[in-house]
């Protein structure tokens, strides 16, 4: 992997210095721990909200492992992402429970209301809209998570509303 | 550690406070001592039994009776009454209306609640709570009165088996790691649930933790380690929070940590998260993740027991195997082993999903049949459609069509029956849906989740699924059904892992069990459920629709015109066959062809 230089890009979270000391501190806290990579790339998937590949080179130096295996980790987990998100994500649950329960039509309405495919973020970078795999609410399929908050029996017809909260002009 | 036969817990915060819990709380010391009841009755603090609207409010274990509204003066007739005479001093017991539960309702008759019994009943984030449960009680047991083979013994006959779906029976697989010789040890849980439809464990780890936590103690403390490790999928965000909260309350009380209960013996726990990747829930998969590595599985033997996690001796087990030691070791063997069948003992959970009057989670003893676990626990097929197929096992798992419904639910007869007991994932499919579909389905999760070591499983998974996706497009061709068999065998035998090796399953049982609806999509092109897209078309019926606009206003595409009070009209070269129009028509006048 020769190509990778550790040059940083001026809007790379490394650059900035309030996030590069949250990345500093994750690190500090659980460079001891056996298995350390894991958690340390978990915390910055979840606190940073995407782990860039200058983070990643960042991560291994300062870990003592080879760039290939923090890439290698990066890319085999799906909850890890190298670029950054929309300021909100709404996932769909394709688990089966989801499926049979009629997320596909969910997921229609959403393209057409927002103009993006699962996995795409809206151009205003406001919403990112991901699938997922049973989040464990079957139950109450079919169920989409916007940011943090599960909503379970969803229709069509009640998409709109539902995600109007997060629409930028909408509240 | 003393043994009491109930506990009061007192609400201490600051509105019961206010009101005076403080001073209720010692009445009711004083009044035990005065009954002589002091040494059957523990008094505790707690928080938040209520609302605290009734202050100050107590909680009565183990009959989970809720008073409130109490004086000082109240004190003596309430001892009384309780706890010298049995009764519930109603005047004082809150009703309070429980929050309706989605998951969990109150248990049916069939059903039988030993892993699940704390759920939804004590606070999870309050270790008093399930200390007044006869929490911990097995830990101090265990630690003070038997030796490591004691705790084997009594596993062994139990009979209790993995929960994780394979079955291996608990007692053998601790004594296989106690036999290890090398240190240190590590005691893992596999807390990674991955199975589409299954939400079990989750339910465990977020309402009863300790449980799970007293169960990896014990089974630290039989196989000698001191360090144990729970891997929580990433998708559980709240069950590794209480998970948290629950270990270091635990260690707050000497429960964990060094010195556990003053015995000398030393153990401590730390929960590592997932991070999306199905075949983490694989064993040497899930240890190569919390070692920071990708989870890609390796061959086995060396199995876990002799090189595990960090390739040291390491015994792993499922949530729910864990959650069911305490009460083994509290009520013995016999008691365990009576539950069940002859082969599969105990209860086990299920989370029924899919086309039921009531989804939701359970837990049955094992050998109840099919039958009473869809219809008289799940209430039956909603909207009183027919039973098409139980979809059990996972992905990894087989559909059984009704002529199974009297099979029993035990670990054999599933897997003869070309199914598999899984982690307790159960769907219920109405006969609305495509089998063809659904083996489409599981096939898109398994190829996408196949790891890519071993080549059948990385290619076959795909070329089944495109073989699948091309039947259920209509452009199914002669031979496809045996390309897909034969496709099925090879990955089963030339797959290292559980993924693998399982994934043709869904492929195979739907072949068995519905070959006729491949037949259709492939020769007559054409979906007997009427669910694959490219072999059906929406419209709508003359005179029955009314002309409310509803589905003009919700087709996605704008296929459907019309004017209002007018029967719409579908155009199907715009149609894209996603349904909506016909799940929002209000008057069923939107047909399905
Ligand atoms: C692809 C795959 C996924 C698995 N997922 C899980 C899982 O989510 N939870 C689990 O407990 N076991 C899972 N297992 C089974 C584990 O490998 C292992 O058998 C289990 O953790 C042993 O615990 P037990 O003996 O208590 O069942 C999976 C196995 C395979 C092959
Ligand atoms: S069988 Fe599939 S999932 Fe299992 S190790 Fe091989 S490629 Fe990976
Ligand atoms: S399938 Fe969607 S929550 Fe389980």
């Amino acid at each position: 992997m020769a190509e990778i230089k550790f040059s940083i890009s001026s809007n790379d979270p490394l650059a900035k210095p309030e996030l590069k000391k949250i990345i500093d501190e994750v690190i500090d806290r659980n460079k001891h721990l056996n298995g350390a990579t894991m958690v340390v790339l978990n915390e910055l998937q979840s606190k940073i909200g995407f782990i860039s590949r200058p983070m990643q080179v960042y991560v291994a130096q300062r870990l003592g492992i080879p760039v290939s295996q923090v890439h290698g980790v990066v890319s085999f987990y799906s909850f890890f992402t190298t670029s950054p998100r929309g300021k909100h994500t709404v996932k769909f649950c394709l688990g089966t429970a989801c499926y049979v329960g009629g997320i596909p039509q969910i997921i229609e309405k959403a393209k057409q209301i927002l103009g993006v495919e699962p996995g795409q973020t809206t151009e205003d970078g406001e919403i990112t809209l991901e699938v997922c795999r049973c989040v464990g609410a079957c139950s109450q399929a079919p169920v989409v998570v916007i940011d943090e908050d599960l909503h379970g029996r969803v229709r069509p017809n009640k998409f709109p509303q539902l995600i109007k909260s997060i629409q930028p002009g909408q509240e | 550690m003393k043994y009491f036969r109930s506990h009061i817990l007192v609400c201490v915060d600051p509105e019961c406070l206010k009101k005076g819990a403080h001073e209720v709380m010692d009445a009711i010391q004083d009044e035990l001592v005065a009954q002589g009841l002091i040494d059957e009755v523990q008094v505790l603090e707690t928080s938040r039994i209520g609302d605290c609207s009734q202050g100050p409010e107590i909680m009565v274990y183990p009959e989970g009776v809720h008073y409130g509204g109490l004086t000082v003066d109240d004190v003596p007739f309430l001892v009384e009454e309780h706890f010298l005479k049995g009764r519930i001093a109603k005047k004082f017991i809150i009703e309070t209306e429980k929050a309706k539960d989605e998951e969990l309702s109150a248990p049916t008759p069939k059903e039988m609640r030993v892993v699940l019994r704390n759920c939804g009943k004590i606070d999870p984030e309050n270790i008093e709570d399930y200390i007044a449960e006869d929490g911990y009680q097995a830990v101090a047991k265990v630690l003070t009165s038997m030796t490591p083979d004691d705790v084997i013994d009594v596993m062994l006959k139990s009979g209790e088996r993995g929960r994780g779906g394979a079955g291996f029976p608990t007692g053998k697989k601790w004594s296989f790691a106690r036999a290890s010789t090398e240190t240190p040890k590590y005691t893992v849980c596999n807390a990674d649930e991955g199975d589409p439809g299954a939400f079990m464990n989750r339910r465990v780890l977020e309402g009863d933790p300790h449980a799970v936590l007293e169960g990896m103690i014990i089974a630290g403390y039989t196989i000698g380690s001191n360090q144990g490790y729970i891997y929580c999928r990433a998708e559980y965000p709240v069950a590794v929070h209480t998970l948290n909260i629950a270990i270091e309350q635990a260690r707050s009380l000497g429960l964990l940590g060094k010195n556990i209960l003053g015995t000398g013996f030393d153990f401590d726990l730390e929960v590592r998260m997932g991070a999306g990747a199905f075949v983490c829930g694989e064993e040497t998969a899930l240890m190569a993740s919390i070692e920071g590595k990708r989870g890609e599985p390796r061959p086995r033997p060396p199995f876990p027991a002799v090189k595990g996690l960090f390739a040291k001796p390491t015994n792993i087990n499922n949530v729910e195997s864990y959650a069911n030691v305490p009460q083994i070791i509290l009520k013995g063997a016999d008691w365990y082993s009576s539950l069940g069948t002859e082969k599969s003992k105990g209860t086990k959970t299920f989370a029924l999903a899919g086309d039921l009057k009531k989804p939701g989670l359970v837990e049955v003893p094992l050998g109840i049949t099919l039958r009473e676990l869809v219809y008289d626990v799940g209430g039956g097929i909603k909207d009183d459609k027919g039973f098409k197929a139980a979809q059990i096992g996972g992905p990894m798992g087989g559909c059984l069509p009704s002529k199974y419904l009297d099979l029993p639910v035990d670990y054999e007869s599933l897997i003869s029956a070309g199914a598999m007991m899984g982690s307790g994932g159960l769907i219920v499919l109405d006969d609305e849906t495509c089998m063809v579909d659904i083996a489409r389905y599981f096939m898109d999760f398994t190829q996408d989740e196949s790891c890519g070591k071993c080549t059948p499983c990385r290619v076959g998974t795909r070329r089944i699924l495109e073989i699948l996706q091309n039947i259920c497009d209509g452009k199914g061709k002669d031979g496809d059904i045996e390309t897909l068999e034969y496709l099925c065998k090879e990955i089963n035998a030339a797959s290292l892992c559980g993924l693998g090796q399982g994934a043709p399953n869904p492929v195979i049982s739907t072949l068995k069990h519905f070959r006729n609806e491949y037949e259709a999509h492939i020769y007559d092109k054409r979906c007997p459920a009427k669910v694959c897209k490219a072999l059906i078309h929406y419209s709508i019926t003359d005179g029955v629709c009314t002309g409310c606009t509803v589905c003009a206003r919700n087709c996605p595409v704008n296929a459907i015109s019309g004017e209002r009070r007018q029967t719409h009209v579908i155009d199907p070269d715009i149609c894209i066959r996603c349904g909506i129009c016909a799940q929002v028509c209000n008057f069923n006048a939107v047909e399905v062809k």
